[in-house]
This record gives C-alpha cells, sequence and structure tokens, in this order.
C-alpha cells in the first residue's frame, strides 16, 4: 500500500528542465530515500509533494487519491534551508508553527510539552530563538515538523547542524515514528544514514530517477562478484580468469586485493586457486555500499 | 483564510511587543506636542515686561510710546551721563536717548544698554518713532488727522466657497494646512511602513524561515498577512499618536493656563486695542473657514486613500523584499517605487497653485500619485464624482499591484543567490507556478 506516488511529474523552468517524467511509489510506513546529487531536482520534487509549486505534467496521488490542499496539512516538511524567527521566543514560535497546521491553541500547548519534555527542553521555552545554538534550533525545527503527527513525514538533510549524540536521538525518533504509523521521505547525502534508516531508495540525478527500488534489491542487484582477500604471497592470475580491482599493502607482507569474477566460476574456485598460490588470512565478498552504488550510478550519469 | 489570520496575529504581536514600538509611541507624541507647546512656552515667556528709559530732549515723543506686553516705557528728565550710569545700576533693560533732531534728518538717536540689545526691541523703538515722526510730518504738510484716518485703507478679502448647501466663509491658509498635513501624512505612512514589510520580507527569506511556513501556507497568505500585519501596526501608532498627542497638548496648555489667541503671534501693533481686535478677527476667521471644509469627506477620504496607497505600495515594497537577498540589493528596485511618491509631494506646491487644474486632475486619477495630490485637493473642494473615479482607479490600482506582487513574491521568496534584475523579474510574472 502506497502513501504517495507521483505519475510521469515534469517540471521545466525556461529552457531547463527540473524534472522529467519522475514515477516513484512511497509505501506506507516505511522510510523512503530520496537521494542524488546536489542540484539534481530532489528539492523540486519535494516542493511538488508538499504542493508550494505545482507539476507541468503529471499527478500526484496521496492516500489513493489526487491530492488536494487539505493533504499538505497531514505532511510535515523539514526543507534543507531553514530558519525560524530569531525574536521569537521557543514557546511562541512552535505555537505559531502548530496553529499553522491547523492545530487549536490548546491542542499545540499539549503537543509541545510533550515534545519539550521528551527532549529534556521544557526551560527553553521561554528563551529567544537568537539565544539558540544552531544544533538547538534544528531541534526546534524538527519539533515543529512533527508536532501536528503527520502521516507523511519529509526530512531534508535532517541531521545537519547536530553532534553524533542528537544525531542518534533523531534517528531513534524517527524510527519510533515510523512504527507508530508514519512515513518518511527522507533526503540526504550521508549515505551511511541511508544505509542505516532506508528501506527504499530513489536516486535522482540530472531531473531523472536514475535508481529507483528497496535497498535490499538495489544492493542485490549491485553486486559485483568481487570479493576481499588478505593473504601473504604474490597472487599471480595467471590465466587471467580474475581481475584484480585494487591492490594495497596493509602491513608489511600483508596484501589486500579486491578480486572480480568475470565469468561463471564459483568464490569457492577462486579461493582454491588463491589457496594454492598464497597464504590467505581473509576472505569476504565486497558487498557495495550505498557510498559506493551513489557514486558508481552518478558518474555512469555524467560520462554517458 | 484561517492562516492568514495567524500571520496577521504573529506580525502584530511581535511588532508591538519591539522597544522600537513602545519608543516611537511615545517619543511622536512628545515630539508632535512640543512643535505646539515649545511657542507658547516661549510666548508666555516673553511676559516679562522689559523696562525701557527714555530721555527725549526734543520733546517730539512725549507719552508716544505704548506700553505692551513685552516693554514699558519710563520717562526721565536727567542729565544723559547720570541717566546712563543709572540704567547700568538699575534692573532696566536700556535707555533711549533722543536728543534734539531735525526731523528731516534725524541723527544721534542712541539706545544705551548694559548687554546687547535683542533686534525685536530695537526694530519696536524704530518703528514707533518711525510713526511718530511721520504723523508729524504729515501734519506739518497740513493734513489733519481726520484726512490722515480717511487716508488709511483696511483691505481684506473674504472668501466665500459657494457649494450646494450655500455658501461658506473659506480661506485658502486653512485649507492649504489641512490639505499639507493628509497629504504628508499619507506619505510618511506609506514609507516607512512600506519599508517595513520590505525589511521583513527580506529577513523571512534570509532567515530561510519562509520555506518552513510556505509548506502550510499560501505564498500569497503570507504576503498579505504581513501587508495587513503591518499596516494595523502603523494604525495602531497613529492612533496612538493621536491621542497622546491630544491629551499632552491640552494637559500642557491647561497647565499655562492658554488660551487659544496667545498662541498666535500676531505683529506688535502699535494700539493694543487694534492687536486684540485683529486677533479676534483671526480666530473668527479660522473658526469659520474650517466650517467650510467638509471634515466627515474629509475624514471618509482619508481613510480610504490611506489605506489604498498603503495596500497599493505596501505590495510593491513586499514584491521588492521577495526577489533580493539582502537589504543592499533592495536599493536598485525600491527607487523606482519611491519615486511617483516623492514626485506627488514635490508636486504639491504646482497643485496648490490651481488645486482644480488639468495636472491636478490627472495625478488625482493615477493611482500612484492620487491618494497624496487628492488629499492635498479635497481641503479645498472636489467634484464627488471625480473622488469616485479617483478612489475606483485606486482600487483597482491595487488589485493590478498585488497581482503583480504575488506573482513576483510566490517565486522570488524561494529563490537564493540569483542576482535579479527587471528582465528575470518579468519572465517570473508570467511563470506558472
Amino acid at each position: 500500500m502506497n502513501i504517495l506516488y507521483t505519475k510521469n511529474i515534469s517540471k521545466s523552468y525556461g529552457d531547463f528542465w527540473a524534472l522529467k517524467d519522475i514515477n516513484i511509489e512511497v509505501p506506507k510506513q516505511s522510510i523512503f530515500g530520496l537521494l542524488g546529487p546536489n542540484g539534481a531536482g530532489k528539492t523540486t520534487l519535494i516542493r511538488i509533494i508538499t504542493q508550494i509549486i505545482f507539476a507541468d505534467t503529471g499527478k500526484v496521488h496521496f492516500d489513493g487519491r489526487e491530492i488536494n490542499e487539505e493533504d499538505v496539512r497531514k505532511m510535515g516538511y523539514l526543507p534543507e534551508e531553514r530558519g525560524l524567527y530569531k525574536k521569537m521566543k521557543v514557546g511562541e514560535h512552535l505555537i505559531y508553527l502548530a496553529r499553522l497546521k491547523g492545530l487549536s491553541r490548546n491542542d499545540a500547548l499539549t503537543k509541545i510539552k510533550y515534545w519539550l519534555n521528551k527532549f529534556q527542553i521544557t526551560d527553553w521555552t521561554d528563551k529567544k530563538i537568537e539565544d539558540l545554538s544552531k544544533g538547538m534550533q534544528q531541534k526546534i525545527q524538527f519539533i515543529a515538523t512533527i508536532i501536528h503527527d503527520p502521516s507523511l513525514i519529509i526530512l531534508d538533510e535532517p541531521f545537519s547542524g547536530f553532534d553524533p549524540i542528537n544525531v542518534n536521538i533523531i534517528k531513534d525518533e524517527i524510527l519510533k515514528l515510523k512504527n507508530k504509523g508514519a512515513t518518511i521521505i527522507f533526503s540526504t547525502h550521508r549515505m551511511e544514514s541511508v544505509e542505516e534508516l532506508c528501506d527504499h531508495i530513489a536516486l535522482i540525478n540530472k531531473s531523472n530517477v536514475i535508481l529507483y527500488g528497496s535497498k535490499q534489491d538495489i544492493k542485490q542487484n549491485h553486486r559485483s562478484n568481487t570479493y576481499t582477500v588478505d593473504y601473504i604471497g604474490e597472487f599471480r592470475n595467471t590465466n587471467g580468469q580474475f581481475q584484480i580491482t585494487d591492490q594495497s599493502e596493509t602491513e608489511e607482507g600483508y596484501i589486500r586485493s579486491n578480486i572480480r569474477i568475470t565469468n561463471d566460476q564459483s568464490p569457492n574456485e577462486l579461493l582454491s586457486i588463491l589457496i594454492d598460490e598464497v597464504e590467505v588470512h581473509a576472505f569476504q565478498e565486497k558487498i557495495p555500499t550505498m557510498n559506493d552504488i551513489f557514486i558508481s550510478k552518478v558518474n555512469e550519469g555524467t560520462n554517458a | 483564510m484561517h492562516n492568514i489570520f495567524l500571520i496577521i496575529q504573529r506580525e502584530y504581536i511581535t511588532r508591538v511587543r519591539k522597544k522600537s514600538f513602545l519608543i516611537m509611541s511615545i517619543v511622536g507624541p512628545l515630539l508632535i506636542a512640543s512643535l505646539w507647546v515649545v511657542p507658547i512656552w516661549l510666548s508666555t515667556r516673553e511676559t516679562d515686561q522689559k523696562t525701557i528709559e527714555i530721555l527725549d530732549d526734543s520733546g517730539f515723543f512725549k507719552d508716544e510710546f505704548i506700553e505692551t506686553s513685552s516693554l514699558k516705557f519710563e520717562y526721565i528728565q536727567t542729565d544723559l551721563v547720570e541717566a546712563k550710569t543709572e540704567v547700568l545700576s538699575s534692573e532696566n533693560y536700556g535707555l533711549l536717548y533722543i536728543p534734539r533732531i531735525n526731523l528731516d534728518e534725524p541723527e544721534g538717536i542712541t539706545f544705551f544698554s548694559g548687554k546687547n540689545p535683542s533686534i525685536e526691541v530695537i526694530q519696536d523703538l524704530e518703528w514707533a518713532m518711525k510713526s511718530v515722526v511721520e504723523d508729524i510730518k504729515l501734519e506739518r504738510s497740513s493734513i489733519d488727522q481726520a484726512t490722515l484716518d480717511s487716508l488709511k485703507a483696511d483691505i481684506d478679502i473674504d472668501m466665500i466657497n459657494m457649494t450646494e448647501s450655500g455658501e461658506k466663509a473659506g480661506s485658502a491658509g486653512v485649507a492649504t494646512i489641512i490639505g499639507y498635513i493628509s497629504a504628508l501624512m499619507i506619505y510618511f505612512f506609506i514609507f516607512v511602513y512600506g519599508i517595513q514589510i520590505l525589511r521583513g520580507v527580506i529577513e523571512e527569506k534570509s532567515s530561510r524561515i519562509v520555506e518552513v511556513i510556505v509548506s502550510s501556507v499560501k505564498p500569497f497568505h503570507l504576503m498579505m498577512g504581513k501587508i495587513l500585519g503591518v499596516g494595523a501596526v502603523g494604525l495602531t501608532q497613529y492612533i496612538i499618536w493621536l491621542v497622546l498627542s491630544i491629551m499632552i497638548t491640552t494637559g500642557i496648555s491647561s497647565y499655562f493656563n492658554i488660551d487659544r489667541k496667545d498662541s498666535l503671534p500676531v505683529q506688535t501693533e502699535q494700539s493694543g486695542v487694534i492687536e486684540e481686535e485683529q486677533e479676534n478677527e483671526f480666530v473668527a476667521e479660522m473658526f469659520n473657514s474650517l466650517e467650510s471644509i467638509d471634515f466627515s469627506l474629509l475624514a471618509f477620504a482619508f481613510l480610504l486613500y490611506f489605506i489604498g496607497a498603503y495596500l497599493l505600495y505596501g505590495s510593491l515594497f513586499a514584491a521588492i523584499g521577495s526577489a533580493v537577498d539582502n537589504d543592499a540589493d533592495a536599493q536598485q528596485f525600491q527607487l523606482p517605487v519611491t519615486i511617483p511618491l516623492i514626485f506627488s509631494l514635490i508636486v504639491l506646491t504646482a497643485i496648490l497653485r490651481e488645486p482644480d487644474g488639468n495636472l491636478a486632475f490627472w495625478l488625482s486619477m493615477i493611482p500612484l500619485f492620487s491618494p497624496v495630490i487628492m488629499m492635498m485637493r479635497i481641503p479645498f473642494g472636489v467634484p464627488y464624482w471625480e473622488i469616485g473615479l479617483s478612489l475606483t482607479l485606486l482600487i483597482a490600482g491595487f488589485v493590478f499591484t498585488t497581482w503583480i506582487a504575488s506573482r513576483i513574491y510566490r517565486i522570488g521568496i524561494l529563490m537564493h543567490g540569483s542576482k535579479v534584475n527587471y528582465r528575470i523579474l518579468g519572465k517570473w510574472l508570467f511563470m506558472k507556478n
């Protein structure tokens, strides 16, 4: 079941195509990674989803029907470029943002109390925004994003400005929100958090979706039959049946090689050949990280 | 619509709570009151009379100097040297010495005093002596007092406005003052609060709060909320000023126990009786001519032009703010918006010369100029149909500028770092959302 899907979304600014024919489906109660290099069109797509701008062609469906203005109230959007009114106090600022999302004053107060308590920052209520550090402001912004219990939460670089401890606190909250039923669209450049959090991924480059699917499938598809081997000795690869993609000396005498099987041989066959020639200390399949996939996919597009 | 009220509310409350608002609310009326009170205070100070001793050897001026509110005269009959030393030791202001003079060529008249005498006093003395000498000379030419009196001409043109409801005494002076005040108020209001809108939009844009807000609010609502919120702050400030100014002014006036006519400086005349009469006449004339101005129309028109002008210019200021990244970049776009305002202030003198002329008519039909120009013209009387047409055009004008502004604003607030010029603004105007 999808909470959101886009159908053939295109958007141009004059001669420049910001998005071309974007089709993505965001499953309910999942964390969906929206990835891509700077200027790929992620923010444009998010703005179309949140109805800030409108697509030239194509449709956005929310909760099974075409999106309407009211649906925006069910979303919480934390933009990458974000700010707060510096002169306002934390409490009143949160009330203001919550009420813009349609909460009554009393509901807003209850929720604010809950979240400030949860983050143990109730004593900030009467502080002015300008007296808070950047990280503290980010926390307030995070609270403002989820204060109205949105069913779709869109987070654009939510961890920027946070120290590692706070990154973990926010990560925990994101996972908790997901377990409570929310769907999260998560846009970031930090691939390790994608690896950790995302269930599904769409990679956008140059206005197009170039990679799309569940994280598992994508990683599965990007296995290159490459193995990382630590050994002592010299691997000659006499027949040239394997491809050594990378080789380095980790310690005196110890060599680490990335060896790729280019034909339909099994890893066992590689291992038996290795054992004949060198003293093997470690043998492991090299599973691509999201980082590797990201870089190789984006570069592929650039070279093409 | 719910959101637009929240935005207005926030704009209003955060601005009204600012220290600068409080300070302006107090300092403003004090300034206005001081404009009113200081001259009164100064005029009351002058009531301590200066005594001037007169040593008249010529005999022409006996009892000719008449006491006024500021000057008292004492005739003495001593030797000049003695009188000089006496005046220094006394509290008296100075000594006027008139030697035996030839009326055709009066020479040697001297004023002795311990310090530099004020020009005003010397002029008063010269003026008084001059008229005495003139009278004597006229008499010598065998023109008697009766002829003299009959020669004096006193011309005062009465002004009557012929309106549908009858004839009323008019005064160009009062109309001018009222016109100027209301035109200037509109001018300053637009300027001060237009710039506040501009700053507010730039602040929202550069602090990126706008990115957060537009996910729950339509850009148009955000823009209108700001314009209306700031406008409400301005109106509040004006009302505070009005109330406080009246309170301070009446308070201080009653403390000094000054009635109205004392505050009107009237040229010192030779005869105190004439002075009094003229003052009364002047005050009466003022009141009469005030009646000739249709104040309910004036107040009504002022309110409508005030709001119309503010919305018209306010939305343009909002558009500028949305297009730029900082105050410095705003300058280049600010100029074309402020030029019509400044222009309408400059042409006010031309309008005054001919409040019903062609220039006045056409400028009061163009929405960019009409608010300031019309407020100048209305005290002089403007046909209702002209006001109606001008207001209709003003409404059309601000609907149009608001439309333009909202087109630029919706794109502008989300654009960062790009240098904007007029061509780009034009593109935004027609860009789809």
